[in-house]
This record gives C-alpha cells, structure tokens and sequence, in this order.
C-alpha cells in the first residue's frame, strides 16, 4: 500500500476491493485447516443461521413452488405436454430456485446478522483487541460463521427442494386438475441425480459466497455505527450481484458438461 | 525485563493526508515512556503501527530483532503475545462477562486447568480493584471499569510490552492517578517496557521515564523526561502549561495573526486559558511501599548519565542536581555540574570515564545550581 503518490485510475477503487475480498476469502480456506478448529463458535452460529432462516424460507418455498407450478402449468397445457408439469417442476426447483432461495436467506437473513455483529465488533475495537491478544480473528471468527453459513445452506437446499416441489404439486393437483399419477410419473423423466449434486453444490458455493462477503463488510465498516449499517446494506446487495452472477456461470458450465436427459 | 522497541523513520498517512513522518526512537527496555500530543496528532495512529494493527508507509520498528512492519503474519500473531495492549474504551468483548474477558487470553494460548485461570483471573480482577464485578456483562459497568477490565486483560499473559492509548480518557483525576500508580507498581513487579499515549499533562509530569511529543506531523522531542520537561520548545513549553499562547491552535495550528491577536488580549489582561504557569521538575512517581525497586531507575541513571554530554544545558543541570552526593561522585560530576577530576570507577561500566573525556560539552559550563 505505498502507492501514495501513484494517481488512482478509473476503477481502481473497485479493484482493490474485489482484491481484498478475494484475499479474505483465500485467507478463510487457509484458516479453515489451521488447529485448533473453533467447534463451540461454529455451532452457535450453526444454530444461529439455522434459527433465522428456516421458517422466512420454508415461507419462501411454499409460493415459489406454486409460481413455477403455475406458470409452467399455463404453459405446458398450451404446448400439450400437460403430464410433464412434474418433471419441469422439478428441475426448475431443484436446479434452480432452490440453491437461490436458499442462498437470497442465508444472505438476507444469517449474513447481514453476521455483517452487524462483526461491523459492531470492529469500530468497538474488539478485533484489534483480538488481533493484538494474538488471536487471529479470521480463524477465531470468520472461519467458523463461513463454514456455517456453507453447511445451512446446503441442509437448507434440501428443505427448499422438498417444500418447493411439495407446493407445486399441490397447486398442480389442487388448483390446475393436474393428475397426481402424471405429476409423479415424469418426475424422472427430465430431471436425474446430477441435478441434484448441483443443486448441493451450488448452495454450498453461495453459503460460502454469503459468509465471506458478509465478514469481508463487516471487517471493513466505513467509520462509526452509521457506516456499519451500510455495510450490512451492501454486503445483502453485493452477495445478491455475486449470486446471479455466480449461479449464471455455474448453470453454463453444468448444461455444458453434464448431458441432459432427453437431449 | 521488558524488551526493547526500536523504531526508525516511521511514516505514516491515510490518503494524501500524512499522519506524521520519519518517527524515529527507543523505548529503552523496562522504562515507562509517555508519548505527548494535542488531540488528533495521530498518537492512537502510532500505537496501532507499533503493533501492526495499522500498516506504516515506510520505516522500521524492531521488537527483539524482529520487524513487525515487514515479517510475515504468522510471527506477527507471535510477537504480539509479549504484548498487552490497553484500549481507549478498553475494547472489552461484549457478549463475555468480565471473567471470560479476562480469561479469554489464557484461555486461548495456554493449556492451564480452569481452576488456576480462575485463581490468575481473580488475583488480576483483585489488582485493578475489580473484585466481585466478574460476572458483569462490559455493558453494565462503567468506563472505568472497563477500562481497568481492559488492563486486566491485557497483563494476563505477562506482557513484556504494555501499550496504554489514553489510560486517563474519561476518568476522573483521582482514578487517573490510581491507575498511573497501577502502571509504575507493575513495572516495578515485572519490568515491563511501558508506552503510555496521553494528553494528560499530571500524568507525564510524574509517571514517565522519557517523554515524546508528536506535533505538526513529527515527533518534535523524544527523551529522558527532564528534556522535555526542561525544553523552551513553544509548542511543548505551551502544551504543558495548558496554555492558549503558543504555536498550538484549536485545530493542529495556527497562523502568525492569531498568535499575535492571542498575545495582545493576554498582554491586556485576558486569561491565556492555563492554570498556572509550572516550570521545572516534579518529583516522580514512585512504586508503592512494600514492592521492589524498579529496575527501570537505576538503569535508566546509568544510560542517562551515558548520554549526558548530549542533552540540552537545562535538562543536564537538572539531572545533575536530581542526583544525590554520592551518585554524583560515581559518577563523577560534582555539584556545580563539573566532571571530578579524579572519577571513581563506576558502578555500571565505564560511564565515568565517557563522561569525564567531554571537554567541550555545554553543561560543564553551566552556572552552578541554577537548574529546575
């Protein structure tokens, strides 16, 4: 950092800043296999994020469940593939929507919880504290709010699949005169078990995505409590920028390398 | 005894704004040092580069050998175990009671039993008057007790270095001074090099070994305390007398017209805004009866008396007459400030001899007995 007297092009700003995210995030990995492992933290917050989000996405599943099931219902009965509203149902959710709902909660909800908490931590000088009493914060707190925020998602992943598809097939029966039987029988026809590594994977890489931005902003607070409320505000925005973007990618390259059924 | 830091050009800036360049000085190993400074000269800035906390532009600062301005994270976390840092608010972790607070270090870097953490903790809680606040919450109690809570913590692993940034912030005078004389019984107990960062003019009067003053982006003085005790320096002269005259402004400095609005209204009568005017040396703390000497005293006669030829005229009149008769004559000045011209042998070393060999030096032709 001597480069004061270097004028700062354009952007460099952001660049430093991505820089400095990503080192963090190296920073955790590194930290992540360094004796000794934090159990007790790791399982509050375990607990922590598991008790903030379960019931706000179990909420969120149920309808989104039901939006795919609609639409895909008014679609497909126009195309006259009505028996296969289940198979789509299920690799919309699976593939898509659940990782995403997941990680929008993990992020939403565990993330801007652990941006405060370090956010507050920081301008209180307790890092410092920490770092001077010659404990190494990342280790000692990232770490363990990381690896939780990566395991929740995936345990959550899996509830969002299950409600999701639960409340699809409920409005395809209930409300659109879907046949159970059909609904059930094309489940396998699109989808197989690679959609659901995916999907696991996926939720993994966004908890991890979701922790890392949130302790990255919280680490850095821009001056006084003020600026810890914004940096809960923008570590949520900027984990929402990432997903997409993350989740575009990874969609591409899975339809690129994993060959679909039915193609 | 507490190790020893040295640091060399230092520089510092956030931005385009220098917080203060080419720093350079010693805490030697085991004394109290205060460093002095109007508000927002960056002391707090230059206690955090001392630890690493914060990154210099450019400089050295050595703990036992070892840079901390370039070695690698790893040692870093090593070397800053030999410190016990105090914090303004004494940056307590908030959702620990006062014993995990305390406990907290011991509980990380040593494998002890929980029941000698608990004797260690409770004898430290004892030492800053804490005892039977263990199970409160940082929140609940005051800024005192934080802050003392804070120096608990930060001598349970018996620190070689005790950086306070502003013991004395938010306490009143008497706690002030309970707390200074909390900080010179330690280092009589455990040696330990002291830096205490403050604005508080009675505590660098009677605390501290050396003295330092950052002001205007640079350290101005750094040294045995009757230097600046003893300086005609404006800004330290001023400083130390809480006084509106001088080079120091309301923000970090003032232009010629103010200065010279400022006299006037004082030459007619109106407050300079100082308590009174305090010239000269005050007698130095002392470590309460019934502990040991401090170390640090003795050391510090010998590496003053090294270094004599050195110092302004003023200090070394002072030091001289700080002396009693017979450590003049180890060391070979006598009362008018004369080398003897038959030195002892001294005690520590040969400083007799270095000092009896300055012919030239300024202070021998000091007026007898006009110091302090």
């Amino acid at each position: 950092m001597t480069t004061g007297t270097v004028r700062p092009f354009p952007g460099s700003g952001a660049l430093r800043e991505t820089g400095r995210l990503f080192a963090l995030a190296l920073d955790v990995i590194v930290q992540t296999f360094r004796r000794p492992f934090q159990v007790r933290e790791f399982i509050q917050q375990c607990w922590f994020i598991a008790s903030v989000t379960i019931l706000p996405t179990a909420l969120v599943a149920i309808p989104f469940g039901a939006v795919v099931a609609l639409q895909l219902g008014n679609l497909i009965v126009q195309l006259g593939a009505q028996s296969f509203t289940g198979a789509a149902a299920v690799l919309a959710i699976i593939q898509q929507a659940a990782p995403l709902v997941t990680a929008l909660m993990v992020a939403g909800a565990g993330g801007s919880a652990i941006c405060a908490d370090l956010g507050a931590r920081t301008i209180r000088e307790e890092i410092d504290a920490m770092k001077v009493l010659g404990v190494n914060p990342i280790q000692r707190l990232v770490v363990p709010r990381v690896l939780a925020a990566m395991v929740i998602a995936v345990l959550l992943n899996g509830l969002v699949s299950v409600v999701g598809v639960l409340g699809s097939y409920v409005f395809n029966v209930v409300l659109q005169d879907g046949t159970p039987g059909a609904y059930l029988a094309s489940f396998s026809a699109l989808a197989q078990l690679p959609d659901l590594w995916i999907s696991e994977i996926k939720a993994l890489i966004f908890g991890f995505i979701a922790g890392v931005v949130a302790a990255y902003r919280g680490l850095n607070p821009r001056g006084g409590p003020k600026g810890v409320g914004d940096a809960v505000n923008q570590s949520v925005v900027i984990t929402f920028l990432l997903l997409f973007f993350v989740n575009f990618v990874l969609t591409a390259v899975y339809l690129s390398i994993v060959p679909q059924k039915g193609s | 005894m507490g190790a020893e830091v040295v640091v060399e050009g230092l520089t510092k800036s956030f931005g385009r704004q220098t917080i203060w360049r080419d720093v350079t000085l010693t805490l030697p190993p085991g004394e109290v040092s205060v460093l002095l400074g109007p508000s927002g000269t960056g002391k707090s800035v230059f206690l955090k580069s001392m630890i690493g906390l914060l990154k210099p532009d450019r400089g050295r600062c050595e703990i036992n050998g070892v840079d901390i301005v370039t070695c690698s994270e790893r040692k870093l976390y090593e070397i800053r175990k030999m410190f016990g840092v105090l914090f303004q608010d004494g940056a307590l972790f908030g959702s620990m009671s006062l014993y995990d607070n305390v406990a907290f270090p011991l509980r990380e870097h040593t494998r002890k039993s929980e029941s000698e953490i608990r004797r260690l903790v409770l004898e430290k809680l004892d030492m800053t008057g804490l005892s039977g606040a263990e199970g409160k919450l940082p929140g609940e109690i005051s800024g005192g007790m934080r802050k003392r809570a804070g120096l608990a913590r930060a001598l349970m692993l018996d620190p070689e270095i005790i950086l306070c940034d502003e013991p004395d912030s938010g306490l009143d005078p008497v706690r002030t001074s309970y707390i200074s004389q909390l900080l010179i019984d330690l280092n009589a107990q455990i040696d330990a090099t002291v830096l205490i960062v403050t604005h508080n003019i009675h505590v660098a009067r009677t605390i501290p070994d050396n003295i330092g003053m950052l002001f205007r982006r640079e350290l101005v003085m750094f040294g045995p305390r009757e230097v600046l005790l003893t300086s005609e320096e404006p800004a330290v002269k001023q400083f130390l007398n809480g006084s509106r005259i001088g080079p120091i402004g309301m923000s970090e400095e003032k232009d010629e017209a103010t200065m010279a609005a400022e006299q006037a209204h004082v030459d007619a009568g109106h407050h300079d805004g100082g308590t009174e005017e305090v010239r000269g040396i005050g007698p130095q703390a002392e470590p309460t009866p019934g502990l040991p000497q401090r170390q640090a005293v003795r050391r510090r006669k010998d590496r003053v008396m090294r270094i004599l030829h050195t110092l302004p005229a003023g200090a070394q009149r002072a030091i001289v007459d700080s002396l009693t008769p017979a450590e003049r004559a180890d060391y070979g000045v006598d009362t008018g400030g004369r080398p003897s011209p038959y030195p002892r042998p001294a005690r520590h070393g040969s400083l007799a001899e270095e000092i009896a060999k300055l012919p030239g030096s300024s202070w021998q032709t000091g007026p007898p007995g006009s110091g302090a």
